[in-house]
């Protein structure tokens, strides 16, 4: 049975009470997208500030449970300073990490056969958000670790088309 | 009226209270040995569980009488509809309703009781201009359909405020009943604990010319409810929040109303004849029971307001308002500064056992997940009232709820559970 430990470690903890990149930034220049949960009131807001396709910037805003908040500051984290391809990309790893069936996580590796495959998943990459593949356990919750990189990926979607 | 059994009563020389740890006992979920480990079930608000005197008696309807209702000429059909039938008066009478066998419709729930009287009588009786008051707690199944309306006819929807002690505030009912031809308000709050006093508002409402409707869903599985006295005109309530099964709600209409409102769903059950050209209602109830209706959870229902008749709906009242008392003082007087109570103060008439907080500056989905872990059943989230969360200033709450079955360990694991959320986030 999944315990408490596995939910909430260390690392999503100090980003739920010391977020990083919280804030906004003007809009426009930057793309500001917002993200709901409707479920439980969860709420993120994204600001994205990309020039040549580079996130040069990013923000944070928003309120919501220790999830969607610390998977939000982990993400902002993760894809400040990247280029929006490799930012589509870490979207693609982590919405993989979080589609990894439970069962899969007591027995393997994320690299191990029936996981999904290395060119979709990059666990180095991921780096520390790869502490949020517990929340897999709790089902209930998945919807809270992706709603950040739901409305990231619309933020993106925003800024340009799809390859640059 | 408390019924001659003695369910779950102690017996002695002063009035009988009722024993939660022996009605327990009489509830297969909450059995200390139940598969997966026992719950400690504080969200009866959302869904009560139901003890095995109901669950017997809908399987002991399927094992032996199960046919359509009001169709065969056989024994046992003819044995379902007198089931049915009598399971209508048995819920009608537990409500004091003065004519049971013709005022009392069954339907899904009260989303769809409420519904009904939307897509029947305010859609034939409304005009654009006309306006509906409700308030600011009520739940989305009597507000959604009347934005609803609002939208489809010009019907101006209206609102009771909510005064600082989470009570009414009736102090400009009068101005907003000008023009008014409904009031449709939740007789108690599923957020807030707050028990509404209808007699002013009906009362109000009525010397203004305007109809009453009630939702009773979190009042009838709590206190005794004499239709009579309510005077209300519709009054809704559902199954499954008073140890009944899902899927069976109750509209109550006084008779003439019903007879006058047009029929809702179309199809079998609810005609008298069809031809080519069209077709003929059939009486009360019937014309509003459109299909086979939920034929064993109302024999599921009917043993449902049986067992509550017999354990007393005044002691389940006098059980609920102590330990909701009990569990106020106690969440203050440990957690006092991380709590804050969203909630009228302790108060038999006007308070039901509804606790809803925040917590420590903790999302409540973390602390519902925390409290699972040990057990504890809680709700969090905006619990079907986003208008309500925003004039409290927060997206969710973390909310328990109290029952017949509930007691004082069930109060103690929620404060202690807490301590742990409290520590873990700190």
């Amino acid at each position: 049975m999944a315990g408490l430990e596995d939910l909430y470690r260390e690392i999503i903890l100090d980003h739920y009470r010391s977020p990083r990149n919280r804030g906004d930034l003007p809009s426009p220049p930057a793309v500001r997208v917002e993200g709901f949960n409707p479920l439980c009131g969860d709420e993120v807001v994204v600001y994205l500030d990309v020039v040549d396709a580079v996130v040069v910037d990013l923000k944070i805003s928003g309120q919501g449970c220790s999830i969607s908040q610390s998977s939000a500051s982990m993400m902002s984290a993760a894809v400040k300073g990247r280029s929006v391809e490799e930012a589509r990309a870490l979207v693609r790893s982590f919405k993989a990490l979080m589609s990894i069936h439970e069962a899969q996580l007591e027995t393997d590796d994320a690299d191990a056969p029936g996981a999904a495959g290395p060119d979709v998943l990059d666990a180095d990459a991921l780096g520390e958000l790869a502490a949020l593949q517990g929340v897999v356990k709790f089902p209930v919750r998945i919807k809270c670790a992706t709603l950040p990189w739901n409305t990231l990926s619309q933020g993106l979607d925003e800024v340009g088309p799809a390859t640059s | 009226m408390t019924g001659g059994g003695d369910v779950g009563a102690t017996r002695g020389t002063g009035p009988e209270r009722l024993d939660p740890r022996a009605l327990r006992k009489e509830f297969p979920l909450l059995a200390p040995d139940r598969p997966g480990g026992p719950v400690v079930y504080l969200d009866s608000a959302a869904s009560s569980q139901r003890p095995r005197a109901v669950l017997e008696a809908m399987d002991e309807y399927y094992t032996t009488t199960h046919a359509n209702v009001h169709r065969g000429v056989y024994a046992i059909a003819e044995e379902a509809t007198r089931r049915y039938e009598a399971a209508r008066v048995a819920v009608g009478r537990f409500v004091r309703a003065p004519r049971p066998a013709t005022e009392i419709v069954f339907t899904k729930n009260v989303t769809e009781a409420i519904n009904l009287v939307a897509y029947t009588w305010a859609r034939k009786e409304l005009r654009p201009g006309d306006a509906i008051l409700v308030s600011e707690l009520e739940h989305h199944a009597n507000l959604v359909p009347w934005l609803m309306l609002a939208e489809e006819r010009g019907i101006e929807l209206r609102f009771l405020p909510l005064a600082p002690d989470y009570h009414l505030d009736l102090t400009d009912l009068d101005r907003l009943l000008d023009g008014a031809r409904l009031v449709a308000l939740s007789a108690a709050s599923n957020v807030l604990g707050t028990v509404v006093d209808l007699e002013p508002v009906v009362a109000a409402a009525h010397r203004a010319g305007a109809l009453v409707l009630v939702d009773g869903a979190q009042l009838a599985p709590h206190r005794p409810v004499d239709l009579g006295r309510v005077g209300a005109d519709f009054f809704g309530f559902t199954g499954h929040k008073m140890l009944g099964p899902t899927g069976i709600g109750v509209l109550w209409a006084r008779e003439e109303l019903l007879d006058a409102m047009p029929p809702f769903l179309g199809g079998g059950e609810m005609i008298r004849d069809v031809r080519t050209d069209g077709f003929t209602s059939n009486d009360l109830p019937w014309k509003f029971e459109a299909g086979t209706p939920p034929i064993a959870e109302a024999v599921g229902l009917a043993a449902a307001v049986e067992y509550l008749e017999r354990v007393g709906l005044e002691r389940v009242h006098a059980h609920e308002s102590a330990l909701t008392a009990y569990a106020i003082d106690r969440l203050r007087d440990a957690h006092g500064e991380q709590l804050t109570i969203f909630g009228p103060e302790p108060d038999p008439l006007r308070r039901s056992g509804v606790i809803s907080f925040a917590f420590a500056g903790v999302h409540p989905h973390d602390v519902a997940q925390v409290l699972d872990t040990r057990g504890i059943c809680v709700r969090a989230g905006h619990h079907c009232a986003k208008p309500l969360m925003r004039c409290l200033g927060v997206g969710a709450t973390t909310r328990a709820s109290l029952y017949l079955y509930n007691d004082e360990d069930d109060v103690d694991a929620l404060v202690d559970g807490l301590a742990e959320v409290r520590e873990l986030f700190a």
